[in-house]
């Protein structure tokens, strides 16, 4: 008896000295549901600051994928390269780009306010808008690198840090702005449309395509790339086994990318998975097969572009296609980009990782995709708006990055001198060798 | 004093070695090279793009014996490296004006 009054005291004293002196929140209908939101809050910033981490991972991804499909004597550059495109282009997309792209936009073409994230009120205020620039952020770093890999091994390195910034600062967050501004303070005229691209078949990936596209033809080929004749001659990647762990990285990379556009943590995103991983395997399996067919061998290259083709290709319709049409897409991406980097190749366009086909036809397709799968139904109004949005993402990315690279080439110079390139452009751009201990003939 | 350069198949290299073991030599060098003689290359398929592999991975091997032994050496190697098909390599002998152990200074037949 008296051990249980002890007990039955302590019991009541302890929570009165613990909330002693705090306010008495009372538990009603209202307060709970404010609780739950501020936990779904709560979790949406997790979700979307993990799926960031996912993307930002995808920068390895292509560092391994560019590195492994050129030679050893540009290994150094290409991951300079990488490097500032990530570096950069979180600069750039900071003091500039996030503003263009998110910022109060009255004429639907640009937005024009919260340069260098004056958007953020300081410590005290909604933090959101951090969150959403992280993850916008990484998204536009993507875009960024795409078009090192076209360009690698023959490029000037001050010219393409020039490149980079604009792609950043300017490119990419101009069509971002049409497409996706009202996801935050602004409101594009393409996205006005009805415009279809829930993670950035066009915004990300094809607006990387076609200005990879653009760089790839204002540099010209790699040397010895085209015979005499015209054939197309091979110039073998150094490391395949590099080249496939990159593709493995961009792979669980889109499962940041694709499912945390949700930006939100609810059970939406269990079909994004599905979509993504469904299409990036089809994509796979029918590039591989495709690859066997033309070539009478299964293709290890062309294999792994086909992984990375279905992931652009879903990546507009990942959230408004049935699993089912996942796999179309992404069987549909893996034969086009096969074709594609043939055709690509016998135009005499040099593109050294099938960037161009990847991302840019890709990312067409996907867009389109989007529509002609669109779970509620395609109608003619949604494909002529997707299209509307695929043409005036390639005006606009390969327009303006055509013109950006032909004014570098004339002022501070594109492309490195023949010599530079036989010596490989390691040693002439940075002064030292990838792989110090090896001798690598060429 | 002979040098014998051999140029073998990669992978016939450990059985070279044991064979010129039980002979008694006891050195040798041996280096990575690419080569062809009438095995001609064959294509391979990079991306689409078709190229030829003209010169083929071989290992050569380079020992100095003395001149009496050229004969059995060149008998042993063709035991243990000869596979009967094409691009089995070639045994080249050159003669050596003099040779030099670095550590303890020998010359020449005290020195191989």
């Amino acid at each position: 008896m008296k051990k249980t009054a002890w007990a039955l005291a302590l019991l009541l004293i302890i929570p009165t000295i613990a909330f002693g002196g705090e306010e008495v929140i009372e538990i009603t209908s209202t307060t709970n549901k404010e609780a739950i939101d501020l936990l779904q809050t709560n979790l949406n910033y997790v979700w979307t600051l993990i799926a960031a981490c996912l993307v930002f991972f995808m920068q390895a991804g292509f560092a391994m994928v560019e590195s492994g499909f050129t030679r050893a004597k540009s290994a150094v550059n290409i991951m300079m390269k990488n490097l500032m495109d990530f570096s950069m282009g979180s600069v750039a997309f900071w003091a500039v780009g996030f503003a263009i792209m998110f910022g109060t936009n009255k004429t639907g073409w640009f937005g024009t306010d919260g340069f260098f994230l004056s958007g953020w009120g300081g410590p005290d205020s909604d933090p959101w808008v951090l969150a959403f620039w992280m993850f916008q952020c990484v998204f536009a770093a993507t875009a960024a690198t795409i078009v090192s890999g076209a360009m690698a091994e023959r490029t000037k390195f001050t010219g393409y840090l020039v490149y980079s910034f604009m792609v950043c600062a300017f490119i990419y967050p101009v069509f971002g702005s049409w497409a996706w501004g009202s996801l935050l303070n602004g409101s594009g005229w393409l996205e006005g449309m009805g415009f279809i691209d829930f993670a950035g078949s066009t915004v990300v990936h094809s607006i990387g395509g076609w200005a990879a596209l653009a760089g790839a033809i204002v540099l010209g080929p790699r040397l010895g790339k085209y015979g005499k004749k015209g054939e197309v001659r091979a110039i073998p990647g150094h490391n395949i086994p590099m080249a496939a762990i990159g593709v493995f990285i961009l792979w669980l990379g889109w499962f940041g990318f694709n499912p945390g556009s949700t930006t939100t943590g609810d059970s939406s995103i269990a079909m994004i998975f599905v979509t993504t991983n469904l299409s990036a395997a089809c994509g796979a399996i029918f590039a591989m097969f495709t690859s066997w067919l033309m070539f009478k061998k299964p293709d290890i290259g062309m294999s792994l572009n086909g992984a990375l083709a279905g992931l652009v290709g879903i990546t507009a319709g990942c959230a408004n296609v049935s699993p089912t049409s996942a796999t179309i897409i992404g069987a549909v991406s893996g034969i086009l980009v096969v074709i594609s980097v043939v055709v690509i190749d016998r135009m005499h366009i040099d593109d050294p990782v099938g960037a161009v086909s990847v991302h840019g036809v890709c990312g067409a397709w996907g867009t389109l995709a989007a529509g002609l799968f669109n779970m509620g139904g395609p109608t003619i109004k949604i494909l002529t708006t997707q299209l509307i949005g695929i043409g005036a993402a390639f005006v606009w990315s390969f327009g303006v990055a055509f013109i950006l690279f032909k004014i570098i080439d004339m002022t501070i110079g594109l492309r490195i001198s023949k010599e530079d390139e036989l010596m490989g452009v390691d040693v002439t751009e940075h002064g030292t060798h990838a792989y110090n201990d090896f001798q690598t003939i060429n | 004093m002979k040098k014998i350069e051999a140029i073998i198949k990669p992978f016939k290299l450990d059985d070279l070695k044991e064979g010129l073991g039980e002979l008694g030599i006891t050195g040798m060098t041996i280096s990575e090279v690419k080569g062809f003689g009438r095995q001609k290359g064959h294509t391979e398929i990079y991306r689409g793009a078709e190229y030829v592999v003209d010169f083929i991975p071989k290992i050569k091997v380079e020992t100095v014996v003395k001149t009496e032994m050229v004969d059995m050496v060149i008998e042993k190697i063709l035991s243990s490296v000869q596979t009967g098909s094409i691009g089995d390599g070639k045994i080249f002998v050159t003669p050596i004006d003099k040779v030099c152990r670095i550590r303890t200074g020998e010359t020449d037949e005290d020195a191989i």
